[in-house]
């Protein structure tokens, strides 16, 4: 057994694989032993709320890189979403409705992108680059380009409560990648969406409408953003129209961290919420330590490309 | 024995060129037929024909004594042709497992909740395989981690797995070394012993020899002759395909 462990060990894919958990253990070692606040519950439990958001974001982002694609527009279509969020529920359209309203316009962005990928054969990455210009400006129309208070119960209750010592804001966003890591897993479809990104021609010859799979993902993706505009009302109190770039860049991030491949064909869902969760220790550890903010984006860079690095190591 | 495919003075053309000019196959049950010629003879649009790629123009292909007329490639399929290609067979980041099933998934539960039935393909893909292949890689591994000679031995398995009546392949060893070689031309004589009609585009005469029951040369988009293997030998099938007297 210990000689198992061993083998494990000094095999590098294993390294590889797993960089973004190894990552996560170690960063959080590290901060334990630099500050006893770092490992009680409250700061952890700190740290999974900070967390939440992204680790929806990063799960979208999933669906569209597993298929080779990227999704810029995120940054655009979670204020989009929030605003119209906001703007349902402050024009008395009522909590339930303004919850579908803001994953049907996340929605609708994700059908747009996935039709103009799939159907007039745009690059993912020109697609959405475009998308992230049209929403913006539609999002700042739309607002007046101000940000404006949402204030509701229910959100507050959303944003602090509860079940026992696990707050909803973070159960969501756990159920959410285990739902994402079990379609992956255990369904046709999820084995179907991996085939088109991992040999497209491939997937086809065997009668998998691709076309359709690359829709299905970005539909997937933007709906999710939809749900993620709803937890950032919940946690600012308002809707800000402007540009999300930081969660748009960290999303990437944390798939990439994760070892889910740029070029398509893997899914690692469970290393996409590790990289998600290293990202957001690391600005908790530094504000713990009370290191200036400004190191925080450097520090952030610096782990993206040393994951990178291992995963060369994959097998 | 009982032809599977029977073609007769198949033509097609693309603008100018005519790829074929009035092409005659015979696939008998249980048999495998070599099909040789140079490069731009006509095998592959021929293949592409059978298999639904590419609409003829005229002339007839008959599967089981009735003529067929395949829009797709999955028609084909649907029918029971099979056709193994070199490079857009596998998808390496998924399992063994995975390949075997993929688009075929067996599931359970209900409406929605349709979960992937994975101990059951797993089990039945090394049940499947296990009989066929020489050197059986282990079915949860990744494509990626196989050798090229696995591989091809996966989509030729694959390919046969399905109660498929007739398999087609497009030179199955050209990329392999000689002992990944010797253990798909094994898997090609189980599909035989399995009662698998098989049509083989090989450039490896030696293998034809090896391998075949039967033997077509084509050039320039005819049939030019064929005969039983056993009847043959390689000096005459090159002079054929060369175009000297047949």
């Amino acid at each position: 057994m210990t000689n198992r462990v061993g083998v494990m060990l000094r095999d590098p894919g294993f390294w590889g694989d797993n960089a973004a958990l190894i990552g996560l253990v170690v960063i959080g070692a590290v901060f334990s032993v630099l500050t006893p606040f770092f490992l009680t519950w409250a700061n952890i439990s700190d740290l999974l709320v900070s967390a939440s958001i992204l680790l929806v974001l990063a799960t979208a982002q999933q669906f569209s890189i597993v298929t080779g694609g990227i999704d810029l527009s995120i940054a655009a279509n979670l204020p989009w979403a929030a605003v119209v969020f906001g703007l349902a529920y402050n024009g008395g359209l009522g909590m339930p409705v303004s919850i579908i309203a803001a994953i049907l316009a996340g929605t609708l962005v994700g059908v747009v992108n996935g039709l103009v990928i799939a159907k007039l054969k745009v690059n993912d990455f020109i697609a959405t680059l475009g998308m992230l210009g049209v929403m913006n400006g539609v999002a700042l129309i739309v607002s007046g380009g101000q940000s404006f208070a949402v204030n509701s119960h229910f959100l507050q209750g959303l944003a602090l409560g509860s079940i026992g010592p696990i707050r909803y804001f973070y159960l969501i966003a756990i159920l959410i990648a285990a739902g994402a890591h079990l379609l992956f897993t255990h369904t046709a479809f999820g084995t179907h969406v991996l085939a088109t990104g991992g040999n497209r021609d491939a997937a086809r010859n065997m009668g998998i409408p691709t076309d359709r799979m690359k829709i299905a993902v970005y539909v997937i993706d933007g709906a999710l953003v939809g749900l993620a505009a709803i937890l950032l009302v919940a946690r600012t109190g308002g809707s800000d129209p402007s540009l999300q770039t930081s969660q748009l860049l960290t999303s990437i991030a944390s798939v990439v961290l994760g070892g889910s491949s740029l070029f398509g064909g893997r899914a690692a869902v469970l290393g996409t919420v590790a990289g998600a969760l290293v990202l957001t220790t690391l600005l908790n550890g530094f504000t713990l330590l009370q290191v200036s903010e400004y190191y925080q984006p450097m520090a952030v860079g610096i782990v993206v490309i040393a994951a990178a690095v291992l995963s060369r190591l994959q097998k | 024995m009982s032809p599977i495919l029977e073609i007769h003075d198949l033509k097609k053309s693309f603008g100018a060129v005519e790829a074929l000019r009035g092409a005659e196959l015979i696939c008998p049950a249980g048999e495998v037929t070599a099909l040789v010629g140079d490069n731009g003879a006509g095998k592959s649009t021929l293949i592409r024909c059978i298999t639904g790629v590419h609409p003829p123009d005229s002339g007839t292909i008959a599967f089981k004594g009735a003529p067929i007329h395949f829009a797709s490639p999955t028609e084909a399929r649907a029918v029971g042709i099979e056709t193994v290609y070199q490079d857009l067979a596998l998808v390496e980041d998924l399992t063994v497992w995975q390949n075997m099933y993929l688009n075929r998934e067996l599931k359970r539960g209900i409406g929605p909740f349709r979960w992937l039935d994975r101990r059951r393909m797993i089990d039945e893909t090394h049940a499947k395989l296990s009989r066929l292949l020489v050197n059986m890689p282990p079915v949860r591994a990744k494509v990626r981690r196989l050798s090229g000679g696995q591989r091809q031995s996966i989509s030729i398995g694959r390919a046969a797995s399905w109660g498929s009546a007739l398999v087609i392949m497009d030179e199955p060893t050209a990329a392999l070394g000689l002992r990944e070689r010797g253990a798909v031309e094994t898997l090609i004589g189980n599909l035989r012993g399995e009662g698998i009609a098989q049509l083989v585009i090989s450039h490896d005469l030696e293998q034809v020899m090896r391998i075949s029951d039967s033997v077509w040369v084509m050039r320039a988009g005819r049939t030019i002759a064929h005969w039983r293997t056993q009847e043959v030998d390689r000096t005459r099938i090159v002079a054929a395909i060369a175009g000297g007297e047949v």
